[in-house]
Formats: structure tokens, C-alpha cells, sequence
């Protein structure tokens, strides 16, 4: 794995590294004695130069989300934390949070202070109750340091962090549920442009916010460290630096690995120590369960996981939950656990995404149970149509788009579950998913 | 009724907010925490008027979320994750090995309240799969003799 390097991960196994003495002996709050020098449009310079992209899932650049708050100063400005993790086959965070917890206090640090926020907060997900404890350690740890609380490091700026518990839900993830579960409120996303402004103009509290994943406030360090123009220089054009990967399923060697982006499939498959007990694989899904599967052909193992190459491919790199199946799975059982758990998170706020992932769920129970009808799968994939950009947040999707890429290119083992008499003949099927998913 | 030292806790907290609101998840943590593993009615009341908020808000915001307990549960609450990464890699068979050792279905309480056993949608450890929380801790990587000696060593208990 030499040849990968380690941005991120650089001392992550170093003992005690989660304690504040440890962590400054290792380059610890280095980049914050640095970035607290620098104005906070310098410290946004740094991330454009780096070219870094938010790790939670939709890639998009930071440096244009920290330059969309507002210059004049009426209202409080906020830190949003998104440490919900809860996109199936993710797990980097977590790891984050238990093992280098102060490199992600650091970043909260320094971002406040680029965005002038006075109050930051790390939502985390409720069932992370050890990660809890271990950032809760490490804010104490830096408020006794000097590092947060009133006039940090002599500069006069003043910060707070609060570790905030969530109580159960996927949909939290979602950045506008994420505000309102942050101010006492059931998980619902919020209204968006052009109805309503970004948070970065008006977030919780209606004041201007930033959110952002745990990787990418971590990553903030070391780019401030090296500098953005040297972080540029791993990855592609277009897909900067390295990322977290949690590599699972049928793998030698599942963890969490940093990886250069753009590394092909192949090369990260060995690096997690090939197939399982060397059974062929037969396909994988790239970036957490709402990804679109591919198959594990060359075709597609050659392929570089980098943000651009994944949506050419009718995919995406998401959060970076890379997971490996033999053939062993049934991609059909597969989905349908999925289907199961898209229905159960559904907020239930909009009429699409309620009822489509309810449709989605009872249809692949009916044809795992074999009472399958031909005309289902066509079936599966009107409501997939129905669900796709008609949800109110991007959950709805997210239901969909594992189905469309199951049918893509294992349509055939779904008609081998389908009964053979409802093959040869045309079954007259009613029509309620239409009219009960508008 | 809440203890005073859960008050002292509650007030700490409605500071770190700029409104009062914003203390509901954390003050349902404390009532769970409070009424033993669970927020009856009276936790939900108690919660409404320490936070001046009408009652049904907050029940409309703790039948919400999933981890706050509207009936008992069992003292260990075993919830092994079911979702997919976990799911190739044994899954379903850990929870049935379980459930036959507790004498019970996925979703049941043992006699004694003991145990409950549950399904869990992903625990974010998905590298160390199969997976089960217990409480506020993980146990990672469960074999079935793993999951043995744990269900031993707290029926023990
Ligand atoms: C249903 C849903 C769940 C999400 N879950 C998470 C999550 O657990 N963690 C996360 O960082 N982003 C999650 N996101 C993405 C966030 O909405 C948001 O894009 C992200 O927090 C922005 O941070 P970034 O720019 O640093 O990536 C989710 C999105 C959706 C639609
Ligand atoms: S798509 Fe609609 S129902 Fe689904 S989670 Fe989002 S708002 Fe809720
Ligand atoms: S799928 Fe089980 S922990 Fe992620």
C-alpha cells in the first residue's frame, strides 16, 4: 500500500493519538496556529487551490459553499457537522471519530473561523455513542488547551462546539432534516431554492450555515498544512486528492482505506486483499448502497474511481462505501433488504418516495416469494421513474437508483424468479402504483 | 420524575442552544436515560414542560426517531445489523444463532426482560461485518461463538 499516501490516515495508528498530547507531538493543531494567521478569504484560496470536493456523498467543491456566506455580519453565523453516517457500507467517519477525533476538532476550528461562526455543532448519529465519547474527550481536551472556548490563542476570536446526539434515523443525513433535527424537530427536510434560500443564507435558526461531512472538516487539516496547491497534486483533474474508502463485503482484507482518487477498481480490490477465499466476484457497488451496482467484468474493474469516471459509467463515487460481492448473492434478496430499509427511513413527508419505496418493498417481496408476474419488472422500474427526481429530497432517488442499476445489468435474475406460466402468458395487472404514486 | 442532577444536566444543556427547542433531542436522551431504557408518557410530559413545549410536539418528535423506546425493552438490547454489508457475510444466520439461544424471535423480549433481540439497519461498520450493538458499545466481526460468549457473559450479569 506504499504507494498510496496517507494524508488523512498519516498517524492514525499511532498510539494515543486520539489524546491531545499525542496529537500535537504529530503535527497536531499545526495547521489551526497557521490558519489563525490567515484571513478567512486566504484560508478559502487554500481549498480552491486543493481542489477539494465535500465527502458526503455529492462532491461538491467547498471552497464555493464556504464562499456563499454572507461578507456582512448581521446574523450569527453556525457550523454544521454531518457525522450521520448512515448510507449502508459507509463506516470512514466513524473511525475518524474514534481514532484521529482532534484532527476533526482542528477542522472545525479553522472552518469557523473561515466562515466567522461562533457556534459550531457535530450532529452525530445516535447508535455512535462511543465515537460520541471519544470527540466529546477531544473538544473538553482543546477547550482546556486554549484552542476553543474565548479568545482562542490570543486572537479574540471566540468559539464553542457542542457534540450533538441523533436518535435513529438515515434520513437525517440529509442535510435540511439534518437542521431540523438539530433544532428539536422531526427529521423532515427543509424547503430549497428556488423556494427558499441555501443554508448558507439561511440555515438553522435562519441564519447563515454551513454544513459539511467529518471528511472533509478532517481534510481541511492537512491541507492547510501542506497547502492546497500541493494536495492538487494527487488525483485528477477534477477529482482532488485522496478519499476515505470503506472497502467490504466479500474482501481479504475489509477496512477503511485512503486512496488517491482516480485509482482504478482493480488496484483497490488488491489493496483490500482480493476476493474472498479467491471466489470470483460478480459485482460491486461503488459508493454506498444508493449507488448504482456494476458488474465485476474488467471492463468495469479497470475503471477509475474518481467522481467523473463513476458518473460516466451511470454511477457514482458517493461517500465512498466500496463493497465486493461473489457470486454467491442474489441480487434480487440483496435489493430487496435494500428496498426494505429505504421504506423503513422514508420520512414519509412526500407522496413519491412514501408510497414508491412501500411499491418497491411489497413488489420484490412478492416476487422473492415467487408470486412474481412478468410485468413487475417493467413494473419496478415506472415507479423507479416515478421516484427519480419527483421526491421532495434526494432519498427518493436513492431508493431508485439501486433498482435501475440491478435491472440494468441482472434483469435476468429477476426473470428467473418470476414463474414460468406468468412468463408465457400476459396477465392483466391493474394499474394503483400510477395513480398512488403522484 | 427527573433527578436533580438530570435538571442540573438539562439547564447546562439549554445553554449550548440559542433556543430552548433545540435541547429536545439531548433532553429525550436524558428522560430515556431517566425512566429505564424507555419514554413513557409521563418522560415525554415531564420533557414538554421542562422545555415549555406542548406535549404532542414532543411525542410527534420521539415517535420519529427510532432509538427512543416507547414500550420496556430488555436490559441488553442486542441489535445486530442486518443491511447489506452485513448481510453476505452471515447475517441473518448471527441473528437466528441468537435468537435460538435466547429462546426467541427476532423482535421479542426474553421472559426474564433480560434480552431484546432486534434487527438493526447499518451501524457504520461495515469493514468489520458482521456487527451488533449492545447498549452504547460495538462488538465487531461477531461469530457465532462470539455472539455465545457474549450472551454468557451477561445472562451472567
Ligand atoms: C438521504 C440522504 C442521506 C445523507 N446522509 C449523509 C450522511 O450521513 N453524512 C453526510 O455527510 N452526508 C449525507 N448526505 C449528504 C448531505 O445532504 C450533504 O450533501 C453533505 O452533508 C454535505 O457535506 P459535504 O459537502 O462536506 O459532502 C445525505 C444525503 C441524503 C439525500
Ligand atoms: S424523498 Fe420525500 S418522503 Fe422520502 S425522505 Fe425525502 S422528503 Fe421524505
Ligand atoms: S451494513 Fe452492517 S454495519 Fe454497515
Amino acid at each position: 500500500m506504499s504507494e498510496q499516501p496517507q494524508i488523512l490516515f498519516k498517524y492514525r495508528t499511532v498510539p494515543g493519538y486520539d489524546n491531545i498530547d499525542v496529537y500535537q507531538k504529530n503535527e497536531g493543531y499545526t495547521a489551526l496556529r497557521k490558519a489563525i494567521k490567515m484571513v478567512p478569504d486566504d484560508i478559502i484560496n487554500e481549498l480552491k487551490l486543493s481542489g477539494l470536493r465535500g465527502r458526503g456523498g455529492a462532491g461538491f467543491p467547498t471552497h464555493i459553499k464556504w464562499n456563499g456566506i454572507p461578507k456582512n455580519w448581521d446574523r450569527p453565523h453556525y457550523l454544521v457537522i454531518n457525522a450521520d453516517e448512515g448510507e449502508p457500507g459507509t463506516a470512514k467517519d466513524r473511525e475518524i471519530m474514534n481514532l484521529m477525533p482532534h484532527m476533526l476538532v482542528e477542522g472545525c476550528i479553522i472552518a469557523s473561523w473561515a466562515i466567522r461562526a461562533n457556534n459550531c455543532y457535530i450532529y452525530v448519529r445516535g447508535e455512535y455513542m462511543e465515537p460520541i465519547a471519544s470527540v466529546r474527550k477531544a473538544v473538553e481536551q482543546a477547550y482546556a488547551a486554549g484552542f476553543l472556548g474565548k479568545n482562542i490563542l490570543g486572537t479574540g476570536f471566540d468559539l464553542d462546539i457542542t457534540v450533538h446526539q441523533g436518535a435513529g434515523s438515515y434520513e437525517c443525513g440529509e442535510e435540511s432534516a439534518l437542521m431540523s433535527s438539530l433544532m428539536g424537530e422531526r427529521g423532515m427536510p427543509r424547503h430549497k431554492p428556488p423556494s427558499a434560500p441555501l443554508p448558507v443564507i439561511s440555515g438553522v435558526w435562519n441564519s447563515p450555515t454551513i454544513i459539511n461531512n467529518v471528511e472533509t472538516i478532517a481534510t481541511v487539516v492537512p491541507i492547510i498544512n501542506i497547502g492546497g496547491a500541493e494536495y492538487s497534486k494527487w488525483g485528477t483533474e477534477r477529482s482532488k486528492g485522496t478519499k476515505l474508502f470503506t472497502i467490504s463485503g466479500h474482501v481479504n482484507k475489509p477496512a477503511n482505506y485512503e486512496i488517491v482518487l482516480g485509482t482504478p477498481i482493480r488496484k483497490m480490490l488488491e489493496i483490500a486483499g482480493g476476493p474472498l477465499n479467491g471466489k470470483p466476484l460478480k459485482f460491486l457497488i461503488p459508493g454506498g448502497s444508493s449507488t448504482p451496482l456494476l458488474p465485476a467484468t474488467d471492463q468495469y474493474l479497470n475503471l477509475a474511481m474518481d467522481y467523473e469516471t463513476m458518473g460516466a459509467n451511470g454511477t457514482m463515487l458517493g461517500s465512498g462505501g466500496l463493497m465486493f460481492f461473489n457470486e454467491d448473492v442474489s441480487v434480487p434478496k440483496l435489493m430487496t433488504r435494500l428496498m426494505h430499509f429505504y421504506a423503513h427511513e422514508s420520512c414519509g413527508k412526500c407522496t413519491p418516495c412514501r408510497e414508491g419505496t412501500n411499491w418497491l418493498t411489497k413488489i420484490h417481496d412478492r416476487i422473492m416469494a415467487g408470486g412474481g408476474r412478468y410485468e413487475d419488472l417493467d413494473l419496478l422500474l415506472d415507479i423507479c421513474n416515478n421516484i427519480g427526481g419527483r421526491s421532495f429530497c434526494a432519498l427518493g432517488d436513492a431508493a431508485a437508483m439501486p433498482i435501475q442499476g440491478a435491472m440494468r445489468f441482472f434483469r435476468n435474475e429477476y426473470e428467473a424468479l418470476i414463474p414460468k406460466e406468468s412468463l408465457s402468458k400476459r396477465v392483466f395487472t391493474p394499474l394503483p402504483i400510477a395513480g398512488a404514486v403522484r | 420524575m427527573f433527578s436533580e442532577e438530570a435538571k442540573t444536566q438539562l439547564d447546562n444543556l439549554i445553554k449550548k442552544y440559542p433556543k430552548k427547542k433545540a435541547a429536545l433531542l439531548p433532553a429525550l436522551w436524558i428522560a430515556q436515560e431517566q425512566y429505564g431504557g424507555y419514554v413513557p408518557p409521563e418522560a415525554l410530559r415531564e420533557v414538554a414542560e421542562y422545555l415549555d413545549l406542548p406535549p404532542a410536539e414532543v411525542e410527534g418528535v420521539a415517535t420519529f426517531y427510532t432509538m427512543y423506546n416507547k414500550t420496556p425493552v430488555g436490559k441488553y438490547h442486542i441489535e445486530v445489523c442486518h443491511n447489506i454489508a452485513c448481510m453476505v457475510v452471515g447475517a441473518d444466520d448471527l441473528i437466528e444463532h441468537i435468537g435460538d439461544k435466547l429462546g426467541i424471535e427476532k423482535g421479542d423480549t426474553t421472559a426474564d426482560r433480560k434480552f431484546t433481540l432486534s434487527g438493526a439497519e447499518c451501524l457504520g461498520a461495515c469493514a468489520n461485518a458482521p456487527c451488533l450493538m449492545i447498549g452504547p458499545k460495538y462488538y465487531e466481526n461477531v461469530t457465532p461463538e462470539l455472539a455465545d460468549k457474549i450472551v454468557d457473559e451477561l445472562s451472567r450479569k
